[in-house]
């Protein structure tokens, strides 16, 4: 569905992307994870055909991106980080003109649009202007403008940035249900929850290199299943358990105060960079 | 092709009707203040070839209306670029970069002749009515031709809105004085006259004059302005190019 290889890309003095290799299959949810700065968005850019590549190469099913990039556009759905809909035109007109520009002829259009905005609860908001509507809506909003022309590929570059525990779990819903039709999706997170939650596979990235792609639950078994975390001169370290039994069996055996909680993929985050995703 | 270029500009007409109620005014208000100062006060008794200056000066504001009018589609790019992000919508949607070009082009066309319609009806309240023939509005479609394709181009190569503003200043504003708008060229020195003849604008000014005045204008007014607009509008399709990082 998506190979990329040795894909590189450099600002003037940032690496923002340093060999690169990936390969998502179809139907799949994967999910991009990695700390402020990491290149998910740079990533996202260039599957996206937003920005050229300074070496490497992307096909989207079968298209390199390259040489059919008109065609490849046509394959993805983007929903980018910064909200980018027409804050003075109505829902309906944003939507309308997403399929204008994806050629599609108006019953068609009419007939996704209805369909769309049921799925994402915004039918009673058609005729508001965009600027009318809160983030949560404004988000939803573009996933169903990305959704439009049916593409078999959905990007989504941190969809719930800014949003509370309530909508963040009903993008999460939408997010799966899209899943479910068949579309396979990128999303790129730094919320721990959201990858750990959606993805079937996960990639860490950090300052520009990735460091290992796996399902969740391997990457989180690798280390135990339990944690302890205990305070050292002002820092959470955890311990790893591969039970609970063994971890309380720890606890009784120590003086110091500990909490015990599930490992996450924080943990496994943690252990590969030294560093925290958020 | 047809498509996306619709797309394009069905964008910008949506908009743009939304402010209709706001360009309106914003259209009038200039062009009545130069009538009222320069044609009605200043030029009562001011006689050009057997004109008065009201006719005089309205063809030459409707040149220097039809090329800020259609030079405008430089910020409303600029703010949906810079401000919403929208150009990544378009820029991530099928769209050729030439479709792009042409469709925001056309979108300052559509600008310059609604505001010429604005001047047009200003005039008639000052009792001056000119000849609409063909020749007058295909040099204001040139005219606008040749500056919405030139703004296409800066918007893009432009990093900041501020740069935008600042471009306007100096590039639109002196030729706005400059082109035969408000006075008749023959008052320059002829070196003077030679420079202002490389202006587009000039020989826009000219054509939509001489042509109000229902005479026939010379054919190399309309081709310098549709080589000009054509090369603009090819080197704005490059631009976009560069602008995608
Ligand atoms: N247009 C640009 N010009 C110069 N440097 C850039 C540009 N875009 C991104 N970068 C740099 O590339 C690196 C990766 O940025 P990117 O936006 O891909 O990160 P990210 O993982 O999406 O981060 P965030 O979680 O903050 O969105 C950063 O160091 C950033 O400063
Ligand atoms: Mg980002």
């Amino acid at each position: 569905m998506i190979k990329v290889h040795n894909l590189n890309k450099i600002y003037k003095s940032v690496h923002a992307l340093k060999d690169v290799n990936l390969h998502v299959k179809s139907g799949e949810l994967f999910a991009y994870l990695g700390p402020n700065g990491a290149g998910k968005s740079t990533t996202i850019r260039i599957l996206t055909g937003l920005t050229q590549p300074n070496s490497g190469s992307v096909s989207l099913n079968g298209f390199d991106l390259k040489n059919s990039s008109i065609k490849s556009r046509q394959q993805c759905g983007l929903v980018p980080q910064s909200i980018n809909l027409d804050q003075e035109l109505s829902v309906y007109e944003n939507l309308t003109i997403h399929g204008l520009l994806f050629r599609m002829g108006k019953a068609e259009r009419n007939e996704k649009i209805e369909e769309l905005l049921n799925y994402v609860d915004l039918s009673h908001r058609q005729q508001s202007l965009v600027k009318e509507l809160s983030g949560g809506m404004k988000r939803r909003l573009m996933i169903a403008r990305a959704l439009m022309h049916s593409p078999s590929v959905l990007f989504l570059d941190e969809p719930t940035v800014g949003l509370d525990a309530g909508m963040r779990r009903k993008i999460w819903a939408l997010i799966k249900k899209i899943q479910q039709q068949g579309t396979t999706i990128f999303l790129t997170t730094h919320y721990i929850e959201e990858a750990e939650f959606l993805a079937d596979r996960v990639a860490f990235l950090d300052t520009g290199t990735l460091l290992v792609v796996d399902t969740p639950s391997n990457l989180m078994t690798t280390l135990g299943t339990w944690a302890l975390d205990r305070l050292i001169d002002d820092k959470m370290e955890p311990i790893y358990f591969n039970s609970r039994d063994d971890a309380n069996h720890y606890i009784a055996t120590h003086k110091e105060s500990f909490t015990l909680r599930r490992v996450n993929l924080e943990d496994a985050f943690l252990s590969m960079t030294g560093k925290k995703v958020k | 092709m047809i498509h996306s270029l619709f797309a394009v500009y069905y964008r910008e007409m949506l908009i743009m009707r939304r402010r209709l109620t706001r360009l309106v005014p914003s259209w009038s208000v200039s062009p009545l203040l130069y009538l009222i100062a320069f044609g009605y006060a200043m030029g009562k008794h001011v006689e050009i070839d057997g004109h008065s200056y009201m006719e005089f000066l309205i063809p030459g504001l409707i040149a220097m209306n039809s090329m800020t009018q259609s030079f405008a589609i430089a910020s409303e790019i600029n703010i949906a670029r810079f401000y919403w992000h929208i150009f990544e919508e378009i820029q991530a949607a099928p769209v050729s970069d030439f479709s792009y070009v042409a469709g925001e082009v056309l979108a300052g066309i559509t600008r310059a002749f609604l505001s010429t319609c604005v001047i047009l009806i200003l005039g008639l309240m000052f009792g001056v009515t000119l000849s609409c023939n063909l020749l007058f509005w295909l040099a204001i479609l040139l005219n606008s031709f040749v500056f919405a394709s030139l703004a296409v181009g800066l918007a893009m190569l432009v990093k900041s809105h501020g740069d935008q503003v600042l471009l306007t200043s100096f590039v639109i504003t002196p030729m706005a004085f400059l082109g035969g708008t408000f006075f008749p060229l023959e008052n320059f020195p002829e070196w003077g006259q030679r420079l202002v003849y490389i202006l587009p604008i000039t020989h826009a000014a000219q054509a939509i004059r001489s042509a109000s005045f229902g005479n026939i204008p010379p054919i190399s007014s309309y081709l310098v302005l549709f080589f000009t607009g054509c090369i603009f509008f090819f080197i704005s399709v490059l631009c976009v190019k560069k602008a995608k990082d």
